[in-house]
């Protein structure tokens, strides 16, 4: 498979008052090919945000790029001007943001509001063809009476349905690469249901990175996990490889932190301690301190990443078996 | 589990919040919670789940009066608090507490977390000097897993799971009967909400304490609770035994709600429910039964009549009309 997106050595970190840096995302390397479905996990805190917002140039002025490259389709995006970057975003990758209720504007209509991206990338089409393609986006990502709802303003919409406009102002450029951020944590169940389904029938039709915090989620979808820990990736792998043998101690304590419904009524195994703040990371292993496999070394020197098979990827001290 | 003897009984508790209607609009009312009964079992854990909107969390507060309510009994040690003056009220709700949902919004910024916790030991008078209070806030922090030294700090300092640690120190400081959790792990990233779930669990057994644990999370629910009662727009769905809501649902929207939680696992993918729609206003609430209008089992009887709580198996309790049957049988 191709790739469509590479992180390679990408590094970055947020300036203080004092213009000091302190660094978050420290070596970040994975891929998306195309036509996968990528979920990046980790608690708050992790830099799973920042990761996207970091594809789509959206990072805020603090952030310093500390090194690396984010390669989409053998092109550096760290390297495109602002006006290079415009092109590309709503029309290549694209992306869903959390909160339905504070991304789109108040004040504009939703017919409005989704046109707006075919009215920048798609010059060729004039106003009755930009009105069809948004009625049917609205209809495939299951709006009723969508000729109706594109006079309508945000707050005629219901929770879930906002996120489903989200997703056709998303989606309607069909790019090749869907970002989604959270797209399901505001929702209930219900609606987070309905909202995978529509999510499960569109990543056919390009790649997706998906970020949550949620394994539940990523396992209903993605092909792919990236296992994000303190700005580091600290394992990833295909969807079988993380779920039914994890192997980083964070990994592994996260999957057995969740109830689950098959789980019983014994005591939960627990991470002590919470996530540190970017400013008190240790030199070595990041996730060290709260290890429960823990050791001299890890304190003071970056662990390696090493190869566990074709696709799955740990960075840890420990010794793992090597599977083929 | 064999039934304790009752701490709690609830009766038709209903709370109404009144909307003002604007020009020319009727003044309407938001039916939150409407005709809730149950008994609440001594050392048990009783689970409340359901959608936002479901009425979860007015009951909560309803139940401790921090609510007025509208109509319904709630009886603890033989007496109606909802119709106990203040002063009485003050020494029933020392034995029934509650833990809130947002560990960052429920404590006082400027205050420190020792004197957060004393505050409610000597405003009760459990203790006669300020002293003892401390003595006492102390024992509470290490029975939280905090540690002694923490008691002169402020809130800002911690981190979400140790603001939580703190806001369970509080509600336990009045030595309490019945802890209401509203939402009380939320907020928490997972690796924490699992520490706060074993602290209420050890805290559960080591104090003897009943609670009624309010979460939109079943998954959660279920690990942690004994009973679960299943709420849509204000009214009971369904109220059984853990072990027995999951293995013998009968409600459709329990089963639903059950469906629609993915699993963090690559075994095979069960079949899905998918609702249709969102929750309906409860200002203007279905006529019959309630979740008719999503129900995938919806027949003509559901529209025009409302259907009765029926204990279709000992202690599990369905509303729903598919089941009218068995109560005549």
């Amino acid at each position: 498979m191709p790739k469509l997106l590479e992180f390679r050595n990408f590094s970055m970190g947020f300036k203080d008052d004092d213009g000091t840096v302190h660094n978050l995302l420290n070596n970040v390397t994975f891929d998306i090919e195309e036509g996968r479905a990528v979920g990046i996990v980790g608690e708050s805190g992790c830099g799973k945000s920042v990761t996207n917002l970091s594809v789509m140039r959206l990072l805020p002025r603090s952030a310093v790029i500390q090194g690396g490259k984010i390669i989409y389709r053998g092109q550096n995006l760290l390297k495109k001007t602002d006006k290079e970057m415009e092109d590309i975003r709503g029309k290549d990758v694209a992306m869903i943001f959390q909160e339905p209720m504070t991304s789109l504007n108040p004040v504009l209509n939703i017919g409005f509001q989704i046109g707006e991206v075919l009215k920048k990338h798609r010059p060729d089409m004039n106003e009755e063809q930009i009105k069809n393609a948004v009625t049917n986006q609205l209809e495939l990502v299951g709006i009723p009476s969508p000729e109706k709802r594109l006079k309508q303003y945000p707050h005629q919409f219901s929770g879930g349905m906002r996120q489903r406009v989200m997703i056709a102002m998303a989606t309607i450029c069909q790019p090749d690469l869907l970002i989604a951020d959270e797209p399901t944590t505001a929702l209930d169940v219900t609606i987070q249901a309905q909202v995978l389904d529509i999510m499960n029938r569109l990543k056919d039709k390009g790649s997706l990175m998906l970020v949550t915090h949620n394994l539940g989620v990523v396992a209903e979808i993605c092909n792919d996990v990236v296992v994000m820990y303190a700005g580091t990736v600290v394992e990833k792998g295909s969807m079988d490889e993380i779920f039914d043998n994890p192997c980083h101690p964070y990994t592994k304590g996260l999957m057995a932190a969740i109830p689950t419904l098959s789980s019983g009524k014994e005591e939960l195994y627990s991470i002590p301690g919470t996530v540190p703040l970017s400013n008190k990371f240790s030199a070595g292993c990041r996730f060290a301190d709260r290890c429960s496999q823990y050791f001299d070394l890890c304190q003071d020197k970056v662990p390696p990443t090493r190869q566990l098979s074709a696709s799955h990827y740990v960075q840890c001290w420990l010794d793992f078996e090597r599977r083929e | 589990m064999p039934m304790a003897e009752k701490i709690l009984e609830v009766k038709g508790l209903t709370k109404y919040f009144d909307v003002q209607g604007g020009f020319l609009k009727k003044k309407g009312q938001v039916r939150a919670v409407e005709n809730i009964c149950f008994d609440l079992y001594n050392s048990e854990t009783l689970g409340i789940v359901g959608e936002s909107g479901s009425g979860k969390s007015t009951l909560g507060r309803a139940l401790l009066k921090l609510l007025k309510s509208t109509s319904g009994e709630v009886v603890y040690k033989g007496k109606n608090i909802l119709d106990l003056s203040d002063t009485n009220l003050s020494l029933i709700r020392r034995e029934l507490q509650m833990v809130f949902q947002d560990p960052y919004a429920s404590l006082n910024p400027r205050i420190k977390v020792g004197n957060t916790i004393a505050e409610p030991i000597l405003a009760n008078k459990m203790v006669s000097t300020s002293g003892q209070a401390r003595e006492k806030t102390l024992k509470l922090l290490e029975l939280v897993g905090l540690r002694p030294e923490m008691y002169e700090r402020f809130p800002h300092e911690f981190s979400g799971g140790q603001r939580q640690r703190i806001s369970i120190a509080r509600a336990l400081a009045l030595e309490p009967k019945v802890l209401v959790c509203d939402e009380a792990v939320s907020a928490l990233d997972v690796s924490v909400q699992a520490q706060i779930l074993n602290l209420f669990n050890q805290l559960k057994n080591q104090l003897d304490l009943t609670y009624i644990f309010i979460s939109h999370d079943l998954a959660v629910t279920k690990y942690i609770s004994n009973r679960i009662m299943v709420m849509y727009l204000g009214e009971v769905m369904e109220l059984a035994p853990t072990e027995k809501l999951f293995s013998k649902t009968f409600h459709p929207y329990t089963e639903a709600l059950i469906s629609a939680i993915p699993e963090p696992s690559t075994k095979g993918k069960r079949k899905r429910i998918i609702l249709e729609g969102d929750i309906p206003s409860p200002i203007d609430p279905p006529s019959g039964c309630k979740f008719r209008t999503r129900c995938f089992k919806t027949m003509k009887k559901c529209k025009n009549v409302h259907p009765e709580m029926v204990e279709v198996e000992s202690n599990h309790f369905v509303r729903c009309h598919l089941y009218d049957a068995r109560k005549e049988a």
